[in-house]
């Protein structure tokens, strides 16, 4: 048990205009390393890396002047925990039309912790098509990879404990609207 | 949801509905390059029919082999069934190769249930057809496309939409998986045919009856015709084949009186000319075509919910 809990409701590390911030030079970066927007597809993970990726794809817009296609990815049943658990309600996966065949595609999530939910998108990404290249952008990257897996676009590194949880609220899916990405203590195990 | 898919009673409003946005996600996999999720990979299904059925196993078979599952294919015709083998061996041998599912369809009503609850089996029940009972894919798989059709864009889902479903009542097991199950998803069933076609007892289903079709198909959002299963009759149920297209099939005629956005369903095997009539069949409200694809994302999600998850959390 931590030593010190935090306070349930946690401490803000970053609040809307940090995360707007973050999400603009992770934005830049992408079309720096790829010279341009040309063959990028942006696909979020369910949930919050496809808002995430929405906000990406239009900040590159206003940039560059060139609509980049949006897609999300459900890795539920590419997970190595599907069995440790009760059956999952599965989320969208939506390819774009153009498909990834070729393209550079750019994950997009909202914290890099084990890698797993990674690994399980490489492998959903497999069944999809046959991408040129596949960059990894996350808001937090906080630490603790259980896997060789690393991040090509990062918000924010957040070192935490184990016994800490981080939680990223946006705008687009919670009811107070508001942007915010804050530690909080463990209650319980959770993902 | 439980462990078994014995009925389609055993669904609460919200284990149907996760069937039908699971079945939703499911669908889009048709169209990419590979068809196939690894959810269920390393489990087998076994399909255990004792009646002939083409659609049925095929369906379940896609489903189980899209999920990554192991399929066994076992009909009583040419098995051990056909030398007097009774349920129970049969299900011990499963047993024995470790089945993680068994989808059974059998003739005698009751026999899913008593595969799953005499502890002959360790594996999840799902009840593909027995006797004149249930067969609540059948059910989930129409109310998907229903819900395709009449529910997705609308709050509410189908709450409120009302359904008729035609003809031999009395024999068919789909007939009563849907109206149980469009009754907790909130819709209006009105079951419709011929007095000696309705079970007895049809007043406690909680539907509406008539049986004077040419009244009640305006009034309807989605048709649902029913094949008379004269394999079942003996004696007379109506006097003429040809009497009783003229009460109670689906002609041209019949379809000009249907709201614009009104559906036909029909679970098939169809008979045409007998229960509806080609031009019907094959025009564009017509959804026949259609619920046989829904039929795989359908059963795979419930194969997914049943076996993709924990067995610890599966309290019955």
């Amino acid at each position: 048990m931590p030593a010190a809990p935090l306070a349930p409701e946690g401490r803000t590390v970053l609040d809307a205009r940090d995360i707007g911030r973050a999400l603009t030079r992770i934005s830049h970066e992408i079309l720096e390393r790829n010279k341009g927007a040309g063959d990028l597809v942006l696909l979020g993970i369910p949930r919050r890396g496809v808002p995430l990726a929405h906000r990406i794809a239009s900040r590159i817009s206003t940039v560059e002047d060139v609509e980049v296609p949006v897609g999300s990815l459900d890795i539920t049943m590419y997970r190595d925990d599907l069995r440790l658990k009760p059956a999952r309600a599965l989320l969208p996966t939506e390819i774009p039309p153009g498909g990834i065949d070729g393209k550079v595609v750019v994950l997009v999530d909202d914290v890099l912790f084990s890698g797993r939910t990674i690994r399980a998108a490489l492998d959903a990404l497999n069944d999809v098509g046959r991408p040129r290249a596949v960059q990894l952008a996350v808001l937090v990257d906080r630490g603790h990879r259980e896997l060789p897996i690393r991040a090509d676009f990062v918000g924010k590194n957040l070192p935490t404990s184990l016994s800490e949880r981080v939680s990223v609220r946006l705008a687009d899916l919670e009811e107070d609207g508001i942007d915010a990405v804050s530690i909080e203590a463990k209650l319980e195990v959770t993902e | 949801m439980k462990r078994h898919l014995l009925s389609a009673a055993d669904l609460t409003r919200d284990d149907a509905e996760l069937v039908l946005e699971t079945a939703a996600e499911l669908r889009s996999l048709a169209d990419r390059p590979i068809k196939k999720l690894p959810a269920l990979r390393g489990r087998t299904v076994v399909n255990l029919f004792f009646e002939d059925s083409t659609r049925t196993r095929i369906s379940f078979e896609a489903a189980a082999k899209r999920l990554s599952a192991d399929v066994i294919n076992f009909a009583a015709k040419g098995s051990s069934v056909s030398k007097g083998e009774s349920l129970k061996d049969t299900a011990l041998t499963l047993e024995a190769m470790g089945a993680d599912a068994v989808v059974i369809r059998h003739g005698a009503s009751g026999a899913p249930h008593r595969l799953a609850n005499s502890g002959w089996v360790r594996s999840s029940v799902v009840n593909a057809g027995d006797g004149t009972h249930e067969h609540p894919t059948q059910a989930l798989l129409d109310a998907f496309t229903l819900w395709r059709h009449l529910g997705e864009e609308r709050k509410g889902g189908l709450e409120g939409r009302r359904v008729a479903i035609v003809g031999d009542i009395l024999h068919s097991r789909v007939a009563r998986s849907n109206a149980l199950l469009l009754k907790t998803l909130g819709v209006d069933v009105t079951l419709v045919g011929p007095p000696t076609l309705l079970p007895v007892g049809v007043e406690s289903w909680g539907v509406e009856t008539s049986y004077d079709l040419d009244a009640v198909i305006p009034k309807v959002d989605a048709v649902m015709m029913l094949r008379v299963q004269r394999e079942r009759m003996q004696g007379g149920f109506f006097p003429t084949p040809r009497e009783y297209s003229r009460r109670y099939g689906l002609d041209g005629r019949r379809m000009a009186t249907l709201q614009d956005h009104t559906i036909v369903m029909h679970p098939g095997p169809m008979v045409r000319g007998m229960e509806i009539t080609a031009d019907v069949a094959d025009s564009d409200r017509s959804v026949i075509v259609e619920q046989v694809t829904n039929g795989v994302a359908v059963r795979m999600a419930v194969l997914y919910l049943l076996l993709g998850g924990s067995e610890s959390e599966s309290t019955e």
